[in-house]
This record gives structure tokens, C-alpha cells and sequence, in this order.
């Protein structure tokens, strides 16, 4: 039997075993200590090895931050945990102006190895100020890697890489991605950045998700199913760097794309993987959507956050509209068993 | 530790002047918060609120206390746990509940929440769910206020998390230099989540860090009558155009950070510290210096104003889709 673990437990796993593989990985963060342990993610850590190493912050984002990269400039390995991205927005002056450019400003003569964890929430009334997810601003910025896994195994390995890069790397973990479960193997291991993951092939359409919306692209591809449509989806696992050779593989197959940002449209990951599509293949016939939030903050009105985010069926929707665009709209009912989706490999 | 911020007023000094009307408007205040904090606990397991709720039970008499002091044009700006400010200084009940509930409405329109209650005609000029963020702005509001030649003053509410982020300094610094019209109110209950003010700070020192940015700063227990005693004195100073003043306010959470409950099964406080504060209950204080009679008419009066928003809540609508992309900016 394969080995299955929840993607916070595979959080945990990899950090522990880091941890324990080197000494000069420190965890901080407000509440990385605390009885809720950041949804379990740190739980165990402070106990097994100590306050020295895994220790709670005061609410300074900005200075705290500053504070992981000079530590990180003297040789340690700092993951720096937000309970919520958007809080990493007053810490931006650091990852930005300094993080991200110091490698760089001084010749390669600096390094600075942080992890900056990055949770993202939804629904159930997060709002305007609880729901964003900023990695688009950070796809925007040379000198910083992003990384955004969908599923526990890819998690694993994608924390470990984070942990030993010598480059600030933005870990983005989706809440609603924490219970998701799958195989993840016991020992450390680690994955190269810029290798997307082909969640499911098909030949018809080629659906991108990023982070949580790969699983909402997995349901879609089941709701397609109905329909005789073949999907193929991938998760880009890494948005900086980003793998387009697959990517790109994947739409010459199918002439067809949707890329499922987990935010914002405008400037978002959607652009970005379109252009690059457009830049490489000038003449192709392509067929091109993006899809992400509503233009607008999150409402947190049940009857409003609804309409804000796509789901799998707009998602089934927008591709069946792709393929056949003289059939006129169709849209699959809600199916319960279609929305309870594992990865369950190839890895 | 703390304790001698709680040193007990002697009743007869409390009732020097026999001020019964502000008894009485202490008593409406303290019971208004009180149930219908209670009432939320109550219908929050039906998942009808649907937002995160930060319940200001025990610290109730920090707003009322503060805002019984205001003038009639005073501001004030909060955080998520807003409830008691906004009820305290007059904010509708009834968009309240209908904002909690998601409706159209709500004091936002549903699109807020409970971390986002505003009521600009009864000067509650909103509340943040990012730490820190309404600090400055308050600053900000009193420089215009005094750039207009207002004689209003603004009133900050903030927690003692909000002390560890630059913002809090950055507005104190400024709002001193500049004199500006305005009351920090810091409602220290001790804890920023599950961790302790002493695990984030050098010292208990947070209100002589106040004093240093060049404000008379006062720290004081959570008895009403010296939150409004102390308010009122500040307040004084700062309408006077003798610049900003602070109040720290030792007060104590009694349920969990967030939702409805209670937290001592998660082991970072003792039960033992909530118990302690709930003998300073002040709802109870209150009442029995006004007497059971005249607490009984204020109760009954209020309990009707809160079924009735409720019952509102419950029966009107919820925003229409459209309402998705209006107000994005204005018009
Ligand atoms: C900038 C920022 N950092 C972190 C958080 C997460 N957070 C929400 S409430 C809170 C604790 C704040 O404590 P305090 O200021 O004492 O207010 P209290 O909740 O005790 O009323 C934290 C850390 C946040 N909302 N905003
Ligand atoms: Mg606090």
C-alpha cells in the first residue's frame, strides 16, 4: 500500500526532517508555537527541538522579516510562516527591496536562504482583507522563486527544495488544500523548481490550475466526462520559475487553454503563461481563456463570495463552451462524488 | 502582576455627584454589548453568521467607558473585535446584525462582516481585520479634523498585538509632533491570539513607551468608571489643543480569539485568569449601583431592540448578484 499522507501533514513532515537533517533551519511566525501550531503544520516542533529554533514573533511583519534575512545573511535557514498572505503585504518593502536583490546588488557575494510561508484562505466569510492571494505581485519580481503545490506529495518535495535553496522562496499553501490527501513517501526528498505536473491527460483541452484551483480543474475534468471531453490538467507546481515547455506541449496537443488563476486576472499567471504560449508559437490557433477572482475585493456576504471565485462547473462550462461553441450553454449539476477529488499519482 | 491597576473605587467616591443618568447610560451600554454578543453566540452554531466573529465579552467597558466620554461629533476607528465600539458609540443594531448575517442590509451591505462594521452618522468610521492598519488612519482622520478648524477629536481602539507593529509607532510619533486631536486607546486583554503581551514584549511597559513619543499616557484597570473618568480628563488636553493623549486599559477576553466559545481547553491561559475577571464584571457592577428596578427597565427595552434585529436580519434579503461589482469604486 502506498503510503498517504494530508497535505499539512506533509508540511510538517518535511519541515521536521529538514529540521533535523540541519541545524540552521529555524521556524518563526506569529503562532508557530502556539496550541493551534499554524493548522498543525508546526505541531511538535518547539517541543522537539526547541525555542532557540522554532519561536512565535511579535506582530512586526516588516521588521520580522528583515529580521529572517540577516539571519539568514549569518547562515541560517529561516522559514518565516503567515497565518494568511495577506499579512505578508507589510513585510513586502523587505522581500522585495532587499530579499530579492541582494544576491544580486552584491555580486553574488550574498545569499540570503528564507522560506516565506504563505497560507491562503477562502470562503465561509474570509472577506476582503482574509482571502487574497498575492503571488502574481511576486511572479513580477526577479530574484524570488514561488512556489504554489496542490498536492501533499509535491508539498513535501517542493518544502525541502525551498529549505535548501539559497534563494528567497515564496511558499504559497492553500487552507482548503490541507485536508487534501495523497501519496507522500517517508523519507525527505526534493523536487526541482520549474517542472510542472501533469495531474491528468486528455487530448481535448489542456485546464491549468494553480494551487487550490488544480483541484477545482480536476473536478472539472470529471464534470467534462459527462460530456465525452477529455481534459488534460496540469498543476504548474512552480510559478517562478515556470515550466512552459510542458505547458506548451500540452496546447499544441490540444489547441486549447484555460488557466485557472487562484486570484486576480489582470497581470496574473494567466497572462503571463499566454504570452509566453503566443511569444513562442506566433501564427498558432490557439484558443485562450483566463479565469480567477471577480474584479473586485472578496464580499464576504455568502449570497456574493459565491459568484467570486470559479469553481469546477464554471470551469466544465467555460471549456465545453470552447469546444463547441455552437451548441449553446450548458452547465453540469453539482455532483457530490465528482467534487470529492484525491491525486493519487503518477508521480 | 497588573493588580494594582485594579484597585477597587469606593462606591460613594463612583457616586460622588449622583449621576444616575450616566449610570443608567453606562448600564444600556455594558447590556447592549453584553447580549447581544450573547445572542450571536447563540444563533452562530446554525451557520446563519457566516464571518468570523471576535466576541468583546469581558471588555465591554472599555468602549462604553471610552465613548460615554465623547463629544457628539467625536470619531472613532477599531479592529475586528469592533462589536462593543461600534454598539457603544451609538451604531445600529439592526445594520449590525443584518451585516453578520450577510444581507443587503448590513451596515456594508453584507460585503464586510463582522470585522468590518461602519456607521458614518453615528461616527463609527470602521474597523480592520489587518492589525495595526486603522492606527495611523485615525491619525490621519485628526489631522484633518484639526486642519478644518474642527473642535472634534478621534479616538483610536487597538489591542496590544497592534503595539508590536511599526504603524502604531509611526502614528504615535507623528500624531505627537503634529498635535493632533486624538485618544490611543489600547485594550490590552493580555494576548494577541494565543500569545502572551510579556512573550512579545521586553517589559510591561507599553503605556511608558507611550509617555516617550511625548503624550500623557495613563494605564488603568477596566472599571468603567475611571476608563470614563480617565477619558474625559484626557480628552480635556487633547480638545485643548494640547495634542494626543493614551489610556491602556488592562481587560481581559473571556472567550476564545475567535467564534463563539470558550478556549481554556487549548491550555495557554489559565482558567484561573478569566475567573479573576469576571469578579470585576462590570455589567453586574453597574447594575447593582443602579438598582434592580431601574436595570429591569433598560433590560427590557434593550432585549426588545435585539429580538427585533435579529428578527430583521433573519427576514430581509441578501445582496442581488449585481451587487458583486458595485462600489468597486465610487462613482
Ligand atoms: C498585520 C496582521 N498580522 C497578523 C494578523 C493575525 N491576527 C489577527 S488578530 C491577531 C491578534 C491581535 O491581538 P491584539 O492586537 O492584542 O487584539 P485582540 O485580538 O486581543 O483584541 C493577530 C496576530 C493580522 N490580522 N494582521
Ligand atoms: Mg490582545
Amino acid at each position: 500500500m502506498k503510503r498517504v499522507l494530508s497535505y499539512s501533514e506533509a508540511i510538517r513532515e518535511a519541515t521536521e526532517q529538514e529540521m533535523s537533517r540541519d541545524p540552521s533551519v529555524i521556524v518563526m511566525g506569529m503562532g508557530v508555537d502556539d496550541p493551534k501550531a499554524i493548522l498543525g503544520t508546526t505541531k511538535g516542533l518547539a517541543g522537539r527541538f526547541g525555542h532557540e529554533r522554532v519561536f512565535d514573533t511579535p506582530l512586526s511583519e516588516d521588521g520580522m522579516t528583515g529580521l529572517a534575512i540577516g539571519a539568514a545573511m549569518s547562515g541560517l535557514r529561516p522559514i518565516h510562516v503567515h497565518i494568511r498572505m495577506d499579512f505578508v503585504l507589510l513585510a513586502l518593502n523587505q522581500l522585495i527591496n532587499m530579499a530579492s536583490k541582494l544576491c544580486y546588488m552584491y555580486a553574488g557575494k550574498i545569499s540570503v536562504p528564507v522560506v516565506i510561508r504563505c497560507i491562503i484562505g477562502k470562503s465561509w466569510g474570509q472577506g476582503p482583507q482574509h482571502s487574497q492571494s498575492f503571488y502574481p505581485l511576486f511572479m513580477n519580481i526577479p530574484g524570488l522563486k514561488i512556489a504554489a503545490p496542490s498536492t501533499p506529495y509535491d508539498a513535501k518535495g517542493c518544502l525541502i527544495s525551498a529549505i535548501r535553496d539559497n534563494n528567497p522562496v515564496i511558499f504559497v499553501e492553500h487552507r482548503l488544500l490541507y485536508y487534501q490527501k495523497g501519496y507522500c513517501p517517508r523519507g525527505p526528498f526534493t523536487m526541482d523548481f520549474g517542472k510542472a505536473r501533469i495531474l491528468s491527460r486528455g487530448r481535448d483541452i489542456t485546464l491549468v490550475g494553480i494551487s487550490h484551483m488544480a483541484v477545482e480543474c480536476l473536478r472539472a475534468k470529471r464534470y467534462l466526462q459527462e460530456k465525452g471531453i477529455e481534459a488534460e490538467v496540469i498543476d504548474p507546481v512552480t510559478l517562478s520559475p515556470l515550466d512552459m515547455e510542458r505547458i506548451e506541449k500540452s496546447v499544441i496537443k490540444t489547441r486549447k487553454l484555460i488557466v485557472v488563476d487562484n486570484a486576480w486576472i489582470p497581470c496574473g499567471a494567466g497572462a503571463e503563461i499566454i504570452s509566453r504560449i503566443m511569444e513562442n508559437n506566433s501564427g498558432g490557433d490557439f484558443i485562450f481563456k483566463r479565469m480567477g477572482f471577480a474584479f473586485t475585493p472578496c464580499p464576504t456576504t455568502p449570497a456574493l463570495e459565491g459568484s467570486f471565485y470559479p469553481n469546477a462547473k464554471m470551469i466544465a462550462a467555460q471549456a465545453y463552451k470552447m469546444l463547441y461553441p455552437k451548441a449553446g450553454q450548458w452547465k453540469p449539476k453539482a455532483n457530490l462524488k465528482i467534487e470529492e477529488v484525491e491525486f493519487n499519482g503518477p508521480f | 502582576m497588573f493588580r494594582d491597576v485594579f484597585v477597587r473605587y469606593r462606591h460613594k467616591e463612583k457616586l460622588k455627584n449622583k449621576n444616575y443618568k450616566l449610570l443608567e447610560r453606562f448600564y444600556a451600554s455594558l447590556y447592549l454589548i453584553r447580549r447581544t454578543e450573547e445572542e450571536i453566540i447563540r444563533v452562530y452554531p446554525t451557520d446563519k453568521i457566516k464571518s468570523p466573529v471576535h466576541l468583546s465579552i469581558g471588555q465591554e467597558a472599555v468602549s462604553a467607558g471610552v465613548c460615554a466620554a465623547l463629544n457628539g461629533r467625536d470619531v472613532v476607528f477599531g479592529t475586528y473585535r469592533g462589536h462593543a465600539m461600534y454598539l457603544a458609540r451609538g451604531g445600529s443594531l439592526k445594520m449590525m446584525i443584518a451585516e453578520l448575517y450577510g444581507k443587503a442590509a448590513g451596515c456594508a451591505g453584507g460585503r464586510g462582516g463582522s470585522m468590518h462594521l461602519i456607521d458614518i452618522g453615528n461616527m463609527v468610521m470602521g474597523t480592520s481585520a489587518i492589525v495595526g492598519t486603522t492606527i495611523p488612519i485615525s491619525a490621519g482622520y485628526a489631522y484633518g479634523l484639526k486642519y478644518r478648524g474642527s473642535d472634534s477629536a478621534v479616538v483610536s481602539f487597538f489591542g496590544d498585538g497592534a503595539v508590536d507593529e511599526g504603524a502604531f509607532h509611526e502614528a504615535m510619533n507623528f500624531a505627537a509632533l503634529k498635535k493632533l486631536p486624538m485618544l490611543f486607546v489600547c485594550e490590552n486583554n493580555l494576548y494577541a491570539i494565543h500569545s502572551h503581551h510579556l512573550s512579545r514584549h521586553h517589559s510591561d511597559n507599553i503605556c511608558e513607551r507611550a509617555a516617550v513619543y511625548g503624550m500623557p499616557a495613563q494605564r488603568i484597570g477596566d472599571d468603567i468608571f475611571s476608563i470614563y473618568n480617565t477619558a474625559k480628563r484626557l480628552l480635556k488636553g487633547v480638545r485643548s489643543g494640547r495634542g494626543p493623549a493614551f489610556i491602556e486599559c488592562i481587560t481581559c477576553r473571556w472567550k476564545e480569539h475567535v467564534g463563539p466559545g470558550d478556549d481554556f481547553y487549548l491550555g495557554y491561559r489559565e482558567k484561573k485568569e478569566v475567573r479573576q475577571a469576571m469578579k470585576r464584571d462590570q455589567l453586574l457592577e453597574v447594575r447593582r449601583l443602579l438598582g434592580a428596578s431601574a436595570a429591569g427597565k433598560i433590560e427590557k427595552k434593550i432585549d426588545g431592540e435585539i429580538r427585533e434585529a435579529f428578527e430583521f436580519a433573519e427576514r430581509s434579503p441578501f445582496p442581488a448578484q449585481e451587487e458583486l461589482y458595485a462600489n468597486v469604486f465610487k462613482e
